[in-house]
């Protein structure tokens, strides 16, 4: 039996690269020291805006992180031949986004110190506390998948671990979903419809993240990708970004209609501030139609930067998203006395005027930049670099699969 | 050096008096004349030094906020004394509130109140649930309590509270009352002055409040007086949609 088709990739100018994602990885680890020495008032966070800037890019790689791995799924547990010898790369970004992603939150904790305690004393009524079986698990499950589908001996069981996987990553992102859709306590969340939401979001972050590093590969080893390849996973990448739109409609009309949050949603929708215009100018124009427009337009989709454009698009509309689901749901003041003007001298009853610090802004950049670091070093030194068999596919009419 | 020395001479004193206070409830409550008792001052007995708490007690508060005065906040002062909330910050959003005053106005018959809020020590803390290690627990007598060895400021636990009632330590702290540990980047809630309620004593706040307008006391003691109030009287739990059956009750809201 045969494993997946790659082959090592020789990287040109591979140590500045790495030079330029280390010092990115150490500008946010040095961050989160200055952080960790002086606390976290050198950040713009309070006690009103608790999870700030690391928390939105720590939760978008830990949610694409689940989702990059659809692209192996795809070939593993449904069979489509186009995707099978991108899954051991699709593996590996999904460790190493989870890995960047859990950099990120646990050196924003307020004792990152005890990340052994964390691991020892386990909560398990604590969506958080789940955390500490899903994330290794994950880990484990999808570094034995990957050794699965590049060793010729044991690629007939890639298919089992490629289930488990999969399986177990719907699981996790049900997990982060849940993080939000279990406080009851606030009107942005609190609702069954997140965690569904975050399971299509990982499809459409993952993939964005998935379809740039591939075309830097394709860069680096000097080579093309096939045309008829990279408009299928564009494709798919424009079906991830407007069932995204779709659940977001859903979750908004949700709060409208079935949860009465009409004053929430004016404040997020409409007058508050930061919140509208990253929601309508990041989410909705940069972050869905701009991606939409890259994909189905014939004259853009022809464009050979189509696909990294409307993956940029969608990981920028992707980050101001979460920016405006996360911040923008602590903002908005608890509503303790429905009906009643609150003032007090602990700000209730008044929208907190959050901005990141630069440290927040270094910690949460190095997230990317350690993600870089370690994908770019293992596709250095191991073969992940994906080998499209044209003829093969051609013949066995597995494009259009 | 010497205050906490001081503060660890105080701490045997109080043991002391705790173990003469004990000695004497477990006589019985001693008894100064038919009817009229030494120590009752909070429906439960203080509790020695390792004796478990017990839950045939459940701590609660109950706030008259038609006695509460907009502007005072002497319940505020008193917390910050006694639990060592000194530090200077720099943005008062960044400062923890065990306590606070809230002042509310119903815009549509120009009604005014006033009301302390803190931790409202609910049944079933959203807080306890969340909390990844556990840090976040409930007492067997219903006081919600964050173990500053295990918790690691992950602010989960702020994000479930429905009452903003936790803060983060956001900066290094010093000079700390060394009954009440504090620390950098854990995070922190109204205890009931649990150091106080073990001896026997009232929580700060309701000691200090001029107007007597909070009562603590046992609500499981069909007895004592806040559980015959709240029997009898109308009160309020904020965000009683929740139904988290909290230990503090309001009337007059």
């Amino acid at each position: 039996m045969q494993s997946a088709l790659t082959q090592r990739l020789r990287i040109p100018n591979f140590y500045w690269l790495a030079a330029i994602g280390a010092i990115i990885s150490a500008a946010g680890t040095l961050a989160a020291f200055y952080m960790e020495h002086h606390g976290h008032q050198v950040t713009g966070m309070n006690n009103q805006v608790f999870w700030g800037l690391p928390h939105v890019f720590a939760i978008f790689l830990i949610v694409g992180a689940s989702g990059v791995l659809n692209v192996a799924s795809i070939g593993t547990v449904f069979g489509k031949k186009v995707y099978k010898p991108r899954g051991p790369l699709s593996g590996l970004l999904a460790i190493t986004m989870l890995a960047a992603g859990l950099f990120v939150i646990m050196l924003d904790l307020g004792r990152a110190d005890r990340l052994i305690v964390a691991m020892t004393h386990v909560n398990w009524t604590s969506v958080f506390g789940w955390n500490m079986v899903l994330y290794p698990v994950f880990f484990g499950l999808v570094g034995l998948y990957v050794w699965l589908l590049l060793d010729r001996k044991m690629y007939a069981y890639s298919k089992a671990a490629g289930t488990a996987a999969f399986i177990w990553r719907l699981v996790m992102t049900t997990g982060t979903g849940s993080i939000f859709g279990f406080v009851v306590a606030r009107q942005a969340y609190n609702s069954a419809i997140i965690a569904p939401m975050f399971i299509i979001m990982s499809f459409a972050w993952g993939l964005a993240m998935f379809l740039i590093f591939q075309a830097a590969m394709y860069k680096w080893e000097g080579s093309q990708l096939d045309e008829e390849i990279r408009q299928r996973l564009n494709k798919l990448l424009g079906t991830f970004v407007a069932a995204v739109a779709y659940f977001v409609v859903v979750y908004h009309l949700t709060n409208l209609y079935y949860a009465k949050q009409t004053a929430f949603e004016t404040f997020i929708l409409v007058s508050g501030g930061i919140y509208p215009q990253l929601f309508w100018g990041g989410f909705v124009v940069v972050g869905t139609i701009l991606p939409l427009l890259f994909v189905f337009v014939p004259a853009l989709r022809s464009m050979a930067s189509s696909s990294v454009l409307a993956s940029i698009f969608t990981i920028l509309g992707g980050l101001a998203f979460l920016y405006v689901f996360i911040i923008g749901g602590q903002a908005y003041p608890l509503e303790m006395f429905p009906g009643m003007e609150v003032k007090s001298s602990f700000f209730d009853g008044v929208v907190d005027p959050y901005v990141p610090s630069l440290p927040e802004f270094l910690l949460s950049i190095g997230g990317f930049g350690l993600f870089f670091l370690l994908s770019l070093i293992v596709v250095q030194i191991l073969p992940f670099m994906p080998q499209d068999d044209m003829a093969q596919l051609r013949a066995s009419g597995a494009l259009q699969d | 050096m010497s205050e906490p020395q001081d503060r660890i001479e105080n701490k045997s004193r109080r043991s002391f008096v705790g173990a003469a206070a004990v000695a004497g409830a477990s006589a019985g409550v001693a008894a100064l004349a038919p009817g009229l008792k030494l120590i009752e001052v909070a429906g439960a007995a203080p509790r020695a030094p390792g004796e478990p708490a017990s839950s045939a007690v459940r701590w609660g508060m109950l706030i008259d906020t038609t006695k509460c005065a907009s502007g005072c906040d002497a319940c505020v002062k008193a917390c910050a004394t006694e639990n060592g909330i000194n530090e200077t910050v720099k943005d008062p959003r960044q400062g923890s509130q065990w306590i606070r005053k809230i002042d509310l106005k119903d815009p549509k018959t120009g009604q005014e109140y006033s009301l302390p809020m803190l931790c409202q020590h609910c049944e079933h803390p959203p807080c306890v649930d969340v909390c990844p290690t556990g840090a976040s627990m409930k007492r067997a007598d219903g006081i919600v309590l964050v173990d500053r060895h295990i918790c690691i400021g992950c602010r989960y636990c702020m994000m479930a509270c429905p009452y903003k009632a936790r803060s983060l330590v956001h900066m290094p702290l010093t000079e700390q009352n060394p009954l009440v540990p504090r620390g950098q980047g854990c995070v922190e809630a109204c205890t009931f002055c649990v150091q106080r309620v073990d001896r026997g004593q009232q929580p700060a706040c309701v000691e200090a409040c001029p107007e007597k307008a909070m009562l603590f006391g046992n609500l499981n003691d069909p007895n004592s007086e806040i559980a015959q109030r709240v029997a009898k009287e109308k009160t309020t739990q904020v965000r009683a949609d929740l139904k988290l059956n909290l230990g503090v009750r309001y009337q007059g809201i």
